[in-house]
């Protein structure tokens, strides 16, 4: 701040006297808490995307009206850190192992909405064959994949879903196609499976990514609470300890190398197809 | 009139599930499992509940943990192999606080340690339970879905290839099907109480939602599970056959199927005037050891038979504690199918070995 706007003298706003008491008690002029968050504190690091994509997830469950008949099924990874803090029914599963889960609570109570939230180690990694057969299954669940190309929870390992070039702890010079094998692509595999209804990539990395990513969680809710099908939302996320880029880096980083290679858009939509 | 029908083992426990209220089961084909899934995929639509025919074994639990958590009576089942797959999800099953009835219609005997020490991670029990033939598996299922409700713990029954696939006269359905499961428990997931302020959380990693803090308080979470473990082996009665063992100079321990086949040898050898006694413990968690120990008081020997390299053998030393020596008759027998089809079970084989057992230790 220059000193002329210190003083009162420059441009802009006139500093605000504290000479004397304010004549009013401050005032919340408008409230940014999230709609069903219990519990406000988390131990992820300064940077994550994850809280972001989170934060989509339960205001999209919110404006859908579906907050009394959801029960989110967490794996296991960072964004096990929203499994006890939310204000929707949660049931935490195994790493790897929620979209199965998530087809017993589906078939056992089929009024409920159903969503998994798993990060890419958990789903793609761990857990590729359950995510591939609920989609087959046409199973009315919805899985959330918090993307960001790296084992975070564990301080920065190689995954399914890491891109070539990128350096992890477990592929230091990069990862290499012929070392390390090539990424996968969850969302355009999942796409070819019948039983998929909505398929979505998106991102967290903007402030329009972030209301795109909104949209298409809505979406995927809205696809499984009409019945259509197996639907998916792939959201990348920054992970700035886990890629050891410096925070305000981050999301510049991700679209450089995640978003380059695994894209956004999306990919499949029944409710879109024009009637035959 | 009789009530009674001759029912195969599997067809049998599948519909004593039905009778006692599942609703939900998934399994993965694998023999001599294989009839149970047949059987259930056909009842349990009927009857309006669900039978999925799951990708995996880890699938299969995977897919009744969810139904159990919603508070669905749920099983699932396999055989032995197939439960090696399950471990990781049964350790947390339990951890997790959740009823679910696990079946293994195992080969021959060599799950025994797999079944009641848990091949799985971490401090956990399960009950389990080992019926010697048909008609007690029916009743063994009906209380397993009793004991996993009320404990909130899964109750696994250990059966074998015998009793998967040996037809017996068993009474016909007590519970006319269709009849309303009960409403769901109050810790179980319906999806209603988000948006309340005390939306539920079922997690292997705790219920409780830190309010002050972040995260899961597991030492508080595996204190509190060790502890209703430990109640619950100390409420649930520990239960065993005993026949002849008051004046018997060797009593004979043995599970399941070749319980069965003990005793019809220690009977033939009574006949005979050889003063032998059997034990077949039913509980193998908890284990009998009040039973076993009691048997073996003022015996000379205690002679245990499994179809397996000695594994219940643990138990019994434990239970007797050196006050008279354990030997195993027992050991793998197997056919070519390494179905458990022992080639070793038979009456004349066992009394054998047993009447070894008495002659060197007169």
């Amino acid at each position: 701040m220059s000193d002329d706007r210190a003083a009162g003298t420059g441009p802009g706003p006139a500093a605000v006297d504290t000479s004397a008491p304010p004549g009013a008690g401050a005032h919340l002029v408008d409230d940014f808490t999230p709609a069903l968050v219990d519990v406000g504190a988390h131990h992820l690091c300064p940077g994550c995307g994850e809280p972001i994509a989170v934060r989509g997830l339960v205001e999209a469950i919110a404006e859908l009206g579906l907050e009394r008949s959801t029960i989110a099924v967490f794996g296991i990874g960072c964004s096990t850190a929203f499994s006890n803090n939310l204000d929707v029914e949660v049931l935490q599963a195994l790493h790897g192992r929620a979209p199965s889960v998530a087809t017993g609570v589906k078939r056992a109570r089929p009024d409920t909405t159903v969503v998994t939230v798993q990060g890419d180690g958990d789903m793609v990694s761990e857990g590729l064959q359950e995510v591939l057969h609920a989609a087959a299954r046409g199973e009315r669940i919805t899985c959330v994949m918090l993307n960001n190309g790296v084992f975070g929870e564990t301080g920065g390992h190689m995954t399914a879903t890491t891109v070539l070039g990128q350096r992890t702890k477990t592929s230091l010079d990069g990862r290499d196609a012929v070392a390390h094998g090539r990424p996968i692509l969850l969302a355009d595999l999942v796409a070819r499976l019948e039983g998929a209804a909505f398929v979505a990539r998106c991102a967290v990395n903007t402030a329009g990514d972030v209301a795109r990513t909104r949209r298409m969680l809505r979406r995927a809710l809205e696809t499984q609470r009409d019945g259509l099908g197996f639907s998916l939302v792939e959201i990348l996320t920054m992970c700035p300890t886990g890629w050891f880029v410096d925070t305000p880096a981050a999301p510049a980083y991700l679209a450089d190398h995640l978003g380059a290679v695994h894209g956004a858009g999306v990919l499949k939509d029944l409710r879109a197809e024009p009637p035959s | 009139m009789s009530d009674r029908r001759l029912r195969m083992g599997s067809v049998a426990i599948a519909d004593a599930m039905i009778d006692a209220g599942c609703r939900f089961f998934a399994g993965y084909p694998m023999t001599p499992f294989t009839e149970v899934l047949e059987h259930m995929a056909r009842r349990l639509p009927e009857v309006g509940g669900v039978c999925m025919n799951a990708e995996s074994e880890i699938e299969a639990v995977g897919m009744a943990w969810g139904a159990a958590a919603t508070g669905t009576p749920a099983a699932t089942g396999s055989t032995g192999q197939g439960l090696s797959l399950m471990q990781e999800s049964l350790a947390e099953i339990t951890l997790a606080r959740l009823p679910l009835v696990v079946l293994n219609m195992a080969r021959a005997q060599g799950d025994y340690w797999q079944a009641t020490r848990g091949g799985g991670h971490g401090d956990y029990r399960h009950l389990v339970l080992a019926p010697g033939d048909v008609a007690e598996a029916v009743a063994v299922v009906h209380e397993a879905f009793t004991l996993s409700a009320t404990w909130r713990n899964p109750v696994l029954v250990l059966g074998d290839y015998y009793l998967a696939h040996t037809a017996r006269a068993v009474p016909s359905n007590g519970r006319a099907p269709g009849a309303t499961p009960a409403a769901p428990p109050s810790w179980a997931l319906t999806g209603a109480s988000g948006g309340t302020g005390h939306a539920k959380l079922v997690s292997f990693l705790g219920s409780v939602k830190q309010r002050d803090d972040v995260g899961y308080d597991l030492a508080a979470h595996y204190t509190a599970c060790a502890e209703h473990t430990a109640t619950m082996l100390r409420a649930v009665p520990a239960r065993a056959e005993v026949g002849s063992t008051e004046d018997a100079e060797v009593v004979v321990v043995a599970f399941g199927t070749p319980g069965g086949y003990v005793r019809a040898a220690v009977q033939a050898l009574r006949a005979e005037g050889v003063a032998v006694g059997w034990v077949r413990p039913i509980t193998l968690v908890p284990f009998p050891a009040a039973e076993v120990a009691a048997a073996a008081r003022g015996a000379k020997a205690v002679a245990v038979y499994e179809n397996n390299t000695g594994q219940m053998l643990d138990d019994v030393r434990l239970a007797v504690l050196g006050a008279a020596p354990v030997e195993f008759i027992g050991g793998l027998s197997l056919d070519s199918s390494g179905f458990g089809i022992a080639p070793d079970l038979d009456v004349a084989v066992l009394a054998a070995r047993i009447l070894d057992v008495v002659e060197r230790h007169r």
